[in-house]
């Protein structure tokens, strides 16, 4: 029996992997975690296979380490699977060797996704399936989300038959998070498919010590090549093997699928052939021209590897003249990718051999399309076949951007709109992530896709920021099936909701209006004075598409309502309301079924208030009168300021407005390069609030920028008497102590446009109002009244001179504060715990730093276009910075490290060469240069700056060898910076390595607890009891402890810190590590969002954690032991709250008592037991004693 | 020795009864206090801003995980099992009714009317033996007179007698200008008992911190005074079962309630000192008093030193309050 369901290709395959499968290792990455969580949810709540047992889920320490668990699992006689893409799939790729040449049945589930090259991209295109082609795999692709559900049961039935393991995949992003509406298949079904007396073979082929066998052999030249060829018989048979799974499977749901499904004319003269999602817009294409009578066709390639010849010639139309072959992937300096050459051999072997059913030999081209989810629209498809049509069409050709460069791209008509296009109702919804935009339209396609006949289709863009993040919801629905896997187009929906007003300032909304659309706005403003708060283009717009206009105060009729903050429901109902999809009455009683029966048994209570709220919003929902014409006097404003360098007005501003799309080939940097300092010019204005600071109450404590997750308050020291145009509002005070000169004024300024409103400032302000202690230095107020004001305040801080580096004391907090941070408006998530510490880095060593970033969050709010935080100071120095991989981090920042001694070796070397030439005491002092401080660094640098005017005249090879090195006799800073999946997980390999290498590098762990960037897996950092995702039921072990395994080496330098609890300590601890010339590991203590609670929070969250033992503060500082002092010192006190007081107040804990409250007690007993035994036991370790036996500790007076 | 009482109808084995307390939270202590002797238990309090509390929790779970970043468009997992406190509440309703011989009674603490008739029909469906009802209320409003504010007790037991057939009992505060006019509109009104006293957890300040932080003292025996004397003074004088609670450490705590008038004698802080074993203790103490006192049972001696049996009225009154300040000498106490 086929049931309906209304989910996502990530869903649709982990629903046949998990039923039929045993064992299943999982680890995150982007797009495909999602199968690995449900699978683990499921398990975790029972839910069974198909022979009953419910299936083991592991997650490893990496892809690599899943692969290796497959294997082994394989090899112990389970069925296996995972889930994988891009990065992930390539360190897979030596196990998938061996699993495949062992004949060894399997399914894995890739979600396509670009490799990291010029750039990591998360987004879609074939470059991981096509590096793993060689593994011995099979290969099948699913185009569509009903075909993922279809082919994964496919591809299940037919490894088993077959012995070669299959990579199922699909498009990542557009595929895998596209929600449709499929027919689901039946457990009859599958239990039709899958053969018992197979699954019996694979158990029997299974190691076992009852009936030994040995494989993975080390074989020899005489041999090795015969054994590689043994298993060709298992491949010829694959392909009918599939074949026959497919007609099985027609049999059974009437869905037929074929090794390569051609559709188009019987008699077509074009053929495209291509797989993946964009095949089913070319199928739209080709039915939409042949319509018009056109003599084309599409192949779509179901089965790629093993590559049927004879199935593909068979499946082409005789009559096929010329064939474009599109491949969603690169190879650099190929002459041609790898379909292309797949299907030319075919066609032209066959030809040769006079073996073709062809009625002629084809001209053969090959183009690139789609790289990372770049659009592929009906548009391009035509321009393809056009190109077919030209005497001497492209070859090598790419399709969707514009190559100035080399050449090779053709035009498309961006207008062109196939007959599909004018069958569907087309929605678009602009919203924050935060408001629940994506949430409530995924809820808008289930309703309708549930309880109408309707086909329907939604995918979601999303931001690279966290803080702020937009969303835009494309939702499609008609009455055919929907094959358009592309964005909505300009002039195409009829529906556009803008869910925040801030937008109307930043995005065309209208552009993509169909004429007579309807646009629904959330605004404060009333129906009679919306009209004026629109730019002049969507006043226009909106007159030349006669749109119609709706006006809604969601956020009033929420608080109204009782749902507080919460607008979705309330913007969904105005949407079903006016749209006119469904009758209103109907669409309205639709949403509050879906209400009820989303929250079944979990609050009556909101179900009320969304009910009230649902009713209110159609009482509050009105139509504005549009006059006939155009009446705003303003446009909206540029993306970046007009005195922005040439690069951000050119390129960066173009990304931020949304059109890095229509960015040329000529505009890229080709090898990866981009400028820094680039946040500083994109205004995002996303806080409702800001801090206001009251210098009468202020301390100067300078707590308040220390804590600021998006260096958004600063401080600054100035001499009033030297300044005489200071803004009216620009606020000051004096301030004493000896770190700063007489009669000198301090102020803190708040950055208003950057600021995200998270109010840890202000939470962290010790300095109250005696009157009323509620009041503080610092206090929120709304941002819009003060923008105008502050960002002139902020514009004339930022002019102020810097204080001297050498003049700061940066072991006093005030002090240290008054460095400039070179770590600026990051796109992290507002109250974000991790950014306190790098923007601390920067502040102290930013000038001399070498920063390798893993890859992660602090990868993507660091180097994630469209801008950068890392910046610069008025000298043009700063951070340089690169991300490598996830898991090489440690090994690529020691490389830099290496680099950078290495250099420092050959300068000096080059010094002593070039003795005779250079001035005695500059060489002296250049080599013996102590450059323990700021004042050391400083004269170092003139010292270079001397040493280069030296060398100038110079005409020999040397000076020029080090007029290149001289930079490296400054002291650099090589900071190794990830999360703790990297460094528990993933790196901690060559975490290792390098801890125990004695090289002087920073490394810091921001330690979030979980995989924080790809939505909250668990990673070895996760303490005892905690809910995250692949830990549904509560993580049952300890977390690893990182610092105890660093202080094993003894001359590592390791400190464990949290900013929040004891500030004094974590700035201490920083400079300790660098000053320490060995490897130092700081590991920092981050809350996060994916704990799932309010980051207002954050301070209290870390107090809390050391309070109770769970993260206790100390440093090890080797360079003690030689002083016969402890190296080890503690820096917090005994545990003096409860771990439950800890534990309760966090989301990630607390959840557990409401799905098994035993485990949640079971859990914290032990964890609070072993917060005790950890406690005493780092005590222990801080009170040894150090002195030698016999002898006194220097200083030490005899009692 | 005859201990048995009734209680809102019930019929106990004796008048200890373990009041509203994390106790109850888990089956072992609960199956725990009734091998100590405990006659009924009083199920830990379903509050009503901790069910507003997590259904807002509980939405953010199903619908506001999300940041609109691309790799995470959620990060808790739900698990289909998870349950909202209610739900729980239920369930572990139905595991102490399985699991004990004596009378469980339902607790729900709140203060507005809404939702409490959804509660109480879904208790009495759980199986609870009786519903105690404790409205946590500050009247902080200038603007509401006491009047209304006896209104919402009033109003609120209306509304539940019309759709719970369960026994109810008031757990009252002592901030009422007129009590026992109270407690006899309540019993019109359809009350089963009263329980005297509920205690406010009272705020403290931080002299350090200058902060208003929330504080949990527990009960001491001298709390039980005010107790005592109100039912002594209702004794006799309505029909409804009257629960003594609020400072009762020990035999001589629980035997001066029961001849004030009280129908059962509440447990709460001295369980949670000294664990369930505690009643035990109490049981036996008391006992032994009874069994050389000239009572023969509970019923006889419940209510023999109320006001209207106390020989002196005024026993009660304010005059007496007077006479002891009066002879009160500084360093009395010390």
């Amino acid at each position: 029996m086929q049931h309906q369901a209304t989910i996502d290709g990530n869903e649709a395959a982990a629903i046949i992997a998990h039923l039929t499968n045993e064992v299943i290792a999982i680890y995150p990455i982007t797009p495909a975690s999602p199968m690995g969580e449900h699978a683990d949810a499921w398990s975790a709540q029972g839910r069974r296979n198909l022979w009953g047992t419910v299936p083991g889920i592991i997650e490893m320490q990496s892809e690599g380490g899943a692969a290796g668990a497959l294997h082994g699992a394989l090899q112990g006689g389970a069925l296996c699977t995972s889930f994988t893409a891009s990065q992930g799939l390539l360190l897979m790729i030596p196990n998938l060797y061996k699993i495949a040449a062992e004949l060894t049945p399997m399914v894995l589930h890739v979600a396509s996704r670009s490799l990291a090259a010029q750039a990591l991209s998360i987004f879609c295109d074939h470059a991981d399936v096509m590096a793993a082609r060689g593994t011995g795999f099979a290969m099948l692709c699913a185009n569509s989300v009903q075909e993922v559900h279809d082919l994964a049961l496919i591809a299940q039935a037919a490894t088993l038959e077959a012995r070669v393991p299959i990579i199922h995949f699909f498009d990542g992003f557009r595929t895998s998070h596209e929600v449709a509406k499929i027919e689901t298949i039946g457990t009859e079904v599958v239990r039709e498919l899958i053969r018992d007396e197979l699954v019996q073979a694979h158990r029997a082929r299974a190691l076992n010590p009852e009936r030994p066998v040995l494989r993975g052999s080390s074989q020899n030249p005489d041999v090795y090549f015969q054994g590689r060829e043994s298993v060709n018989s298992w491949y010829l048979k694959m392909p009918a093997i599939v074949q026959g799974v497919m007609d099985r499977f027609a049999a059974l749901t009437g869905r037929q699928y074929r090794l390569f499904d051609y559709v188009g004319a019987a008699d077509a003269e074009q053929v495209l052939v291509l797989m993946g999602s964009g095949a089913e817009t070319a199928h739209e294409t080709v039915d939409h021209l042949l319509a018009r009578g056109e003599k084309v066709g599409l192949l779509k390639v179901r089965l790629y590897r093993p590559f049927d010849a004879a199935a593909l010639l068979a499946a082409l139309p005789a009559t096929v003249r010329r064939i474009a072959v599109l491949d969603r992937t690169k190879e650099p300096g190929a002459d041609g990718e790898p379909l292309y050459k797949d299907v030319l051999g075919a066609v032209a072997y066959a030809f040769a051999a006079g073996e073709s059913p062809l009625g002629q030999l084809p001209l053969v081209i090959g183009g690139r399309y789609g790289l990372s989810s770049k659009e592929f629209t009906p548009g391009m498809v035509k321009a393809v076949f056009d190109e077919l049509d030209r005497e001497r069409p492209k070859n090598g050709f790419t399709i969707g951007i514009h190559d100035d460069v080399t050449h090779t791209s053709l035009d498309w008509d961006a207008g062109f709109r196939s007959d599909a296009a004018g069958e569907v109702n087309c929605a678009l919804f602009y919203g924050l992530g935060s408001d629940g935009t994506v949430s409530a339209n995924k809820n808008s396609i289930r309703i309708i896709g549930e309880t109408t006949d309707l086909q329907a289709q939604g995918y979601f863009e999303y931001d690279s920021r966290k803080a702020g993040a937009v969303t835009i919801s494309h939702l499609r629905f008609g009455k055919q099936p929907i094959r358009s896997s592309y964005l909505i187009g300009d002039d195409q929906a009829q529906f556009i909701g803008c869910h925040q007003t801030i937008f109307l300032e930043r995005y065309d909304l209208l552009d993509k209006a169909a004429a007579g659309a309807v646009f629904l706005l959330n605004t404060t403003a009333t129906p009679e004075t919306a009209w004026d708060t629109l730019p002049r283009r969507m006043q226009q717009q909106i007159i030349d598409k006669q749109l119609r206009f709706f006006v809604i105060d969601a956020y009033r009729v929420a608080q109204e309502s009782g749902m507080q903050r919460r607008i979705n429901t309330i913007m969904q109902t105005c949407h079903f309301a006016i749209s006119g999809l469904l009758p209103r009455d109907q669409s309205i009683q639709a949403i509050k079924d879906a209400v009820e029966k989303s929250y079944g048994g979990k609050g009556d209570r909101i179900v009320e208030l969304n009910f009230r709220a649902i009713d209110d919003a159609l009482a509050n929902l009105h139509e504005v009168n549009i006059p006939d014409r155009v009446t705003s006097t303003f446009e909206r404003p540029p993306a970046v300021a007009a005195n922005a360098p040439p690069f951000v007005q050119q390129v960066t501003a173009r990304l931020i407005a949304g059109q890095g799309d229509r960015l040329p080939v000529s505009a890229m940097p080709a090898d990866g390069t981009w400028p820094t300092a680039t946040t500083r010019w994109e205004k995002r204005n996303i806080a409702l609030e800001i801090p206001v600071w009251d210098e009468n109450l202020c301390i100067a404590c300078g707590k308040c920028p220390f804590v600021c997750p998006h260096t958004a308050i600063r401080s600054k020291l100035f001499d009033p008497a030297r300044v005489s145009d200071l803004p009216p509002t620009f606020r000051h005070m004096p301030v004493k102590g000896k770190e700063f000169p007489e009669g000198a004024h301090i102020v803190y300024q708040v950055a208003a446009e950057d600021c995200t409103g998270c109010g840890l400032c202000v939470d962290i302000c010790p300095a109250k109002d005696k009157e009323n202690p509620g009041r503080r230095a610092l206090n929120m107020a709304p941002q819009p009244p003060l923008r105008e004001q502050e960002r002139v305040n902020f514009e004339y801080f930022l002019a102020l001179p810097e204080f001297d580096r050498r003049e700061v004391r940066n072991t006093v907090m005030k002090s240290a504060m008054l460095l400039q941070p070179l770590f600026e408006f990051s796109s992290a998530c507002p109250g974000c715990g991790e950014t306190p510490y790098l923007r601390l880095a920067s502040q102290l060593f930013g000038d001399r730093m070498l920063v390798a970033n893993a890859t992660g969050c602090s990868s993507i709010y660091g180097g994630n276009l469209p801008t950068t935080p890392w910046a610069q100071d008025s000298q043009g120095r700063g951070p340089a910075w690169n991300n490598s991989l996830f898991e090489d981090n440690a090994e690529f920042g020691l490389g830099m490290r290496i680099a950078v001694d290495k250099q420092r070796e050959q300068a000096i070397e080059l010094l002593d060469r070039l003795a005779s030439h250079v001035d005695a005491a500059l060489l002296r002092g250049l080599l013996d240069a102590g450059q323990g401080d700021e004042a050391g660094i400083h004269e170092q640098r003139e010292r270079v700056a001397r040493l280069r005017e030296a060398l100038q005249p110079l005409d020999l090879p040397e000076a020029r060898q080090l007029e290149s090195l001289a930079d490296s006799l400054v002291k650099r800073s090589v900071w190794i910076v990830g999360g703790d999946g990297w460094a528990y997980d993933i790196g901690f390999g060559g975490l290792d390595h390098v801890l125990s290498c004695g090289r002087d590098v920073n490394i810091l762990v921001l330690d979030t607890e979980v995989y924080s960037n790809t939505g909250g897996q668990t990673s070895k950092a996760t303490p005892r009891g905690a809910v995250a995702k692949f830990s549904a039921g509560g993580k049952p072990t300890a977390k690893k402890d990182l610092a105890m395994i660093a202080m094993a080496y003894g001359d590592v330098y390791v400190a464990q810190v949290a900013y929040g609890a004891k500030d004094v300590q974590t700035l201490k601890a920083f400079m300790e590590a660098e000053s320490w010339p060995g490897v130092s590991l700081i590991i920092a203590y981050s809350p996060c969002t994916a704990w799932g609670t309010d980051m207002a929070n954050n301070h209290a969250m870390q107090d809390r954690a050391v309070r109770s033992g769970h993260w206790p503060l100390f440093r090890y500082d080797p360079r003690r032991a030689a002083s016969q002092e402890n190296p080890l010192q503690l820096d917090s006190r005994e545990p003096s709250i409860a771990y439950r007081d800890f534990v309760s107040q966090e989301t990630r804990f607390s959840m557990l008592w409401r799905s098994d409250p035993e485990a949640a007690e079971r859990y914290l007993g032990v964890a609070q037991q072993h917060a005790l035994d950890n406690y005493r036991h780092y005590r222990q370790l801080a009170d040894l004693s150090y002195a030698t036996p016999g002898a006194e500790k220097p200083g030490q007076a005899k009692e | 020795m005859d201990l048995r009482t009734t209680y809102l109808g019930l019929t106990l084995k004796n008048p200890l009864v373990p009041s509203a307390s994390p106790l109850s939270r888990s089956l072992d202590t609960a199956k725990q206090l009734e091998d100590a002797g405990a006659a009924a238990l009083v199920m830990y309090s379903l509050f009503e801003e901790e069910l507003q509390h997590d259904q807002e929790v509980m939405d953010d779970y199903l619908h506001n995980q999300a940041l609109g970043h691309a790799e995470a468009t959620s990060f808790l997992p739900l698990h289909d099992s998870m349950r909202s406190r209610q739900a729980s509440y239920l369930e572990q309703l139905q595991r102490l009714k399985q699991a004990l011989e004596i009378p469980v009674i339902a607790s729900l603490n709140g203060v507005t009317p809404g939702g409490w008739v959804e509660h109480g029909k879904a208790l009495q469906q759980a199986g609870a033996d009786a519903l105690e009802l404790n409205v946590y209320y500050i009247a902080g409003d200038m603007t509401v007179s006491g009047a209304e504010v006896e209104r919402r007790y009033i109003d609120l037991l209306h509304e539940l007698r019309q759709h719970v057939s369960l026994p109810i009992a008031m757990k009252l505060s002592p901030q009422f200008s007129s009590i026992a006019n109270l407690v006899g509109h309540l019993e019109r009104v359809g009350a089963a008992g009263v329980s005297l006293f509920n205690r406010f957890y009272q705020p403290d300040i931080d002299i350090d911190s200058l902060r208003v932080m929330p504080q949990l003292r527990l009960s001491s025996p001298a709390e039980s005074l005010l107790a005592m004397r109100w039912i002594a003074m209702l004794h006799g004088r309505v029909k409804l079962s009257l629960a003594a609670t609020g400072g009762i450490h020990d035999h001589t705590g629980a035997l001066k309630m029961l001849l004030a008038g009280a129908d059962v004698v509440h447990l709460c802080s001295t369980l949670l000192l000294h664990g369930p074993q505690r009643l035990t203790q109490i049981l036996r103490d008391m006992e032994a008093w009874l069994e050389e006192s000239p009572y023969e049972s509970v019923e006889q001696l419940k209510g023999v030193l109320s006001q209207r049996h106390a020989g002196d009225a005024s026993a009660y009154a304010r005059a007496n309050y007077l006479q002891l300040l009066n002879s009160y000498l500084p360093g009395m106490d010390t």
